[in-house]
């Protein structure tokens, strides 16, 4: 199993969000995790990726056969796991073609790798730049600075694209974005799934899921999964309401 | 009033002695406006004395260690015997500077090259020099900007001062060069030694200027320089000024600036290193439509001070200024701000901003930021601002997540910071060359060495790609 966890508590500010929770993700697998707002979904996100203030009281986060709960977050980065950001930050003065290739050589470094050359980079750049159709003008702006929503979320696939990981985790990506960058965010999905990795889709509404195809679906809840299934799990909270699984949970 | 209730600090003795004895007659001159002015000089400091924290000016700075320190004061005129670039290695890829030279406080040349005048028309060389051959020139420039005795620093840097750079760019040259005058510091004991420099631009001309402060030894020293630049009608002058001197040292730069009507000024101010760092810029734009634009950045840890201290004076209408000066404070550096922009009464349309922004690395690093507006004129747009904040968590998570290193991504995070600053030097040889340098410094990499400030002689990161930062 690629990530699996086990019963995980996490509290921010002595406050409990995560209220053992359980999840198993296999690579090839597409998994979607749904539920009302302020249901901890935004915080298991966080808790994967190690954010300073996440607090794990107990349980497991298991990756890869290891228990990262030690890892930094660069460390769980460079161990393959992405995070797509809800509200990607601004940082004026570094340009995307800048921070990619710090990333990338960090990544490289991590594992006693040599430095990507610069034609080699190059070369990456302009292959992924066309799978989430980003103009070229974009990446030599200042990462997210002054970026639409829609540019910003595209910017995220880009670099999900450029990181190639085993675990990517997006939150709300479908968030903000009108139909046509939906699709082109989701066609970068697409294009990016194989049998190596998976994805954890964390969204508010079924609409991603109409253009990506997901395994599993999960409902969250109070701090807990309190119901999984198939694909039409994600139809029937679309007509049935989050009111449902209340009653559920 | 004297600094303390009439005790003096030895350093102040020495400085009176060493006016007095006079060695060698340096100090001698038969050139009467110089005389008077050193004169003028001596008789000030010995009423101002040298400038406590009990100054409110002054505050903030504390220079008792080195007032306490036993300093040579000046010295011997060095012999020229060994080029320039034996002495430090200045090379900036891809860019070349006319390179002028002080070493301890003297003009650094063959005997009979102490003035020349370049092919266009520009003259260049020793001050002392230039008062002999161009009295008329000089006086009508030399101690005009009547700021020179306003504090006792000053007032002993008329008095003493030992030699320096004079400079003058006639009406219509428009010079493409870059004149670069480098500062260096290099004796096996404690010196101080006081400087002076006078920059004159003629009307409609233009010229780069490179003012580089450096030591070459670890030694203990002391730096007053003084420098008065006038820019005429029309003319433009871009300064870039660099300081990178070791922790043991203190550095006075005090600039005066008379602008004319129509000229602009670029003033890049970039602080390195350094023990003590004060920086004061007066600046007067007393002719209509000038423009005067004033970027800092410094980059201080362990206990190192910076203290900067601007002064634009809005004398005529429609003339604009800025200040940003942006700070990173590390382990218990402090730094000061003092921003003051004066606006006369008649002086309608004034635009004026100002902003000093610091990022603070710790809890002991400290900050004084004291802007201060007086403005007489009615119809004007003037603002200022200043933040201090720490490393922004959420950017700093947001690299982290992509792998990147906590310790790389702050350094990420500072160099975007300071980029703004930066990415206004225009020449983009020099601006890979301080980029290096800003690197190497948040590395902890940047030496006090044998040779220049601009050592980074072999850029570590040719631009590969477009480093784009001009988006802040």
């Amino acid at each position: 199993m690629l990530l699996n966890i086990k019963d995980l508590h996490v509290s921010i500010d002595g406050k409990e969000i995560l209220k053992g929770l359980n999840l198993g993700v296999n690579n090839g697998e597409v998994h979607a995790i749904m539920g009302p707002n302020g249901t901890g979904k935004s915080t298991l996100a966080s808790a994967i990726t190690g954010r300073e203030g996440y607090n794990i009281d107990s349980g497991e986060i298991i990756y890869k056969g290891q228990n990262i709960n030690e890892l930094s977050p660069d460390e769980r980065a460079n161990e393959g796991i992405f995070l797509s950001f809800q509200y990607p930050v601004e940082i004026p003065g570094v340009s995307i073609t800048n921070f990619m290739r710090t990333a990338l050589n960090a990544r490289r470094e991590y594992k006693g790798e040599e430095h990507i050359s610069a034609g080699e980079f190059l070369k990456k750049m302009e292959e992924k730049k066309k799978l989430v159709d980003i103009q070229a003008k974009l990446t030599k702006r200042s990462v997210n600075e002054g970026f639409s929503g829609g540019e910003k979320k595209k910017n995220e696939i880009f670099q999900m694209a450029m990181l190639e990981p085993t675990l990517a985790i997006l939150d709300e990506t479908d968030s903000g974005l009108d139909i046509d960058a939906l699709k082109v965010v989701a066609n970068g999905i697409n294009t990016l799934k194989s049998q190596d990795n998976a994805f954890v889709i964390i969204t508010h509404y079924q609409r991603l899921l109409e253009y990506i195809v997901p395994d599993f679906v999960h409902v969250m809840y109070d701090g807990r999964i309190v119901k999984s299934g198939g694909k039409g799990l994600a139809f029937e909270l679309e007509e049935r309401g989050y009111d449902w699984i209340k009653e559920h949970a | 009033m004297k600094s303390t209730d009439n005790k003096k600090f030895p350093l102040e003795v020495s400085l009176i002695d060493r006016y007095k004895e006079n060695p060698e007659d340096v100090f001698k001159t038969s050139h009467q406006k110089v005389k008077k002015s050193r004169e003028k000089g001596f008789e000030s400091f010995n009423n101002l004395g040298l400038p406590t924290t009990k100054k409110e000016q002054w505050r903030s700075t504390n220079l008792s260690k080195s007032y306490n320190t036993d300093f040579v004061i000046g010295d011997n005129k060095p012999d020229f015997d060994k080029e320039i670039n034996e002495i430090f290695d200045c090379t900036i890829h891809g860019f070349s500077t006319d390179v002028y030279a002080l070493l301890n406080g003297w003009y650094y040349s063959p005997d009979n090259e102490k003035l020349e005048v370049l092919d266009d028309g520009i003259i260049v060389g020793s001050i002392i020099k230039a008062q002999e051959e161009y009295p008329e020139l000089f006086d009508e420039y030399y101690d005009e900007t009547s700021q020179n005795n306003n504090h006792g620093l000053k007032a002993i840097n008329s008095a003493i001062y030992t030699d320096g750079l004079f400079l003058y760019v006639p009406d219509n040259i428009e010079s493409e060069r870059t004149i670069q005058l480098v500062k260096m510091v290099n004796r096996e004991s404690n010196i101080m030694v006081n400087t002076r420099n006078l920059i004159i631009l003629g009307k409609n001309s233009k010229l780069s200027f490179l003012h580089c402060d450096d030591s070459i030894n670890q030694h203990t020293g002391f730096l007053n320089t003084n420098t008065e630049i006038f820019i005429g009608e029309n003319a433009s002058l871009i300064l870039y000024k660099l300081q990178n001197i070791n922790n043991q040292t203190s550095l006075i730069n005090s600039t005066t600036i008379k602008q004319k009507s129509d000229s602009n000024l670029n003033v890049i101010l970039l602080s390195f290193n350094g023990g003590t760092l004060r920086n004061e810029f007066h600046i007067d734009l007393t002719g209509e439509c000038a423009n005067a634009d004033i970027s800092a950045m410094y980059l201080m840890d362990n206990e190192q001070h910076v203290d900067n201290q601007v002064k634009v004076m809005h004398s005529a209408p429609n003339c604009t200024s800025s200040e940003l000066f942006k700070g990173v404070l590390d382990d218990e550096a402090s730094a000061v701000f003092n921003g003051y922009i004066y606006v006369a009464r008649d002086s309608q349309k004034t635009v004026a901003f100002q902003k000093n922004a610091n990022i603070l690395m710790t809890t002991d690093a400290t900050i004084d930021t004291m802007p201060f507006l007086e403005i007489y004129a009615d119809d004007v747009k003037c603002s200022h601002g200043a933040t201090v904040g720490q490393i922004d968590n959420d950017a700093l998570f947001y690299l982290m997540q992509r792998g990147i290193p906590e310790k790389d991504a702050k350094l990420l995070l500072i160099y975007a910071f300071i980029a703004e600053v930066t990415s206004k030097i225009d020449i983009l040889p020099l601006r890979i060359s301080i980029d290096d340098m800003v690197k190497k410094r948040l590395r902890g990499d940047l030496y006090i060495c044998d040779k220049c400030v601009l050592h980074c002689s072999k850029p570590e990161k040719l631009v590969e790609f477009d480093l784009d930062m001009s988006k802040i």
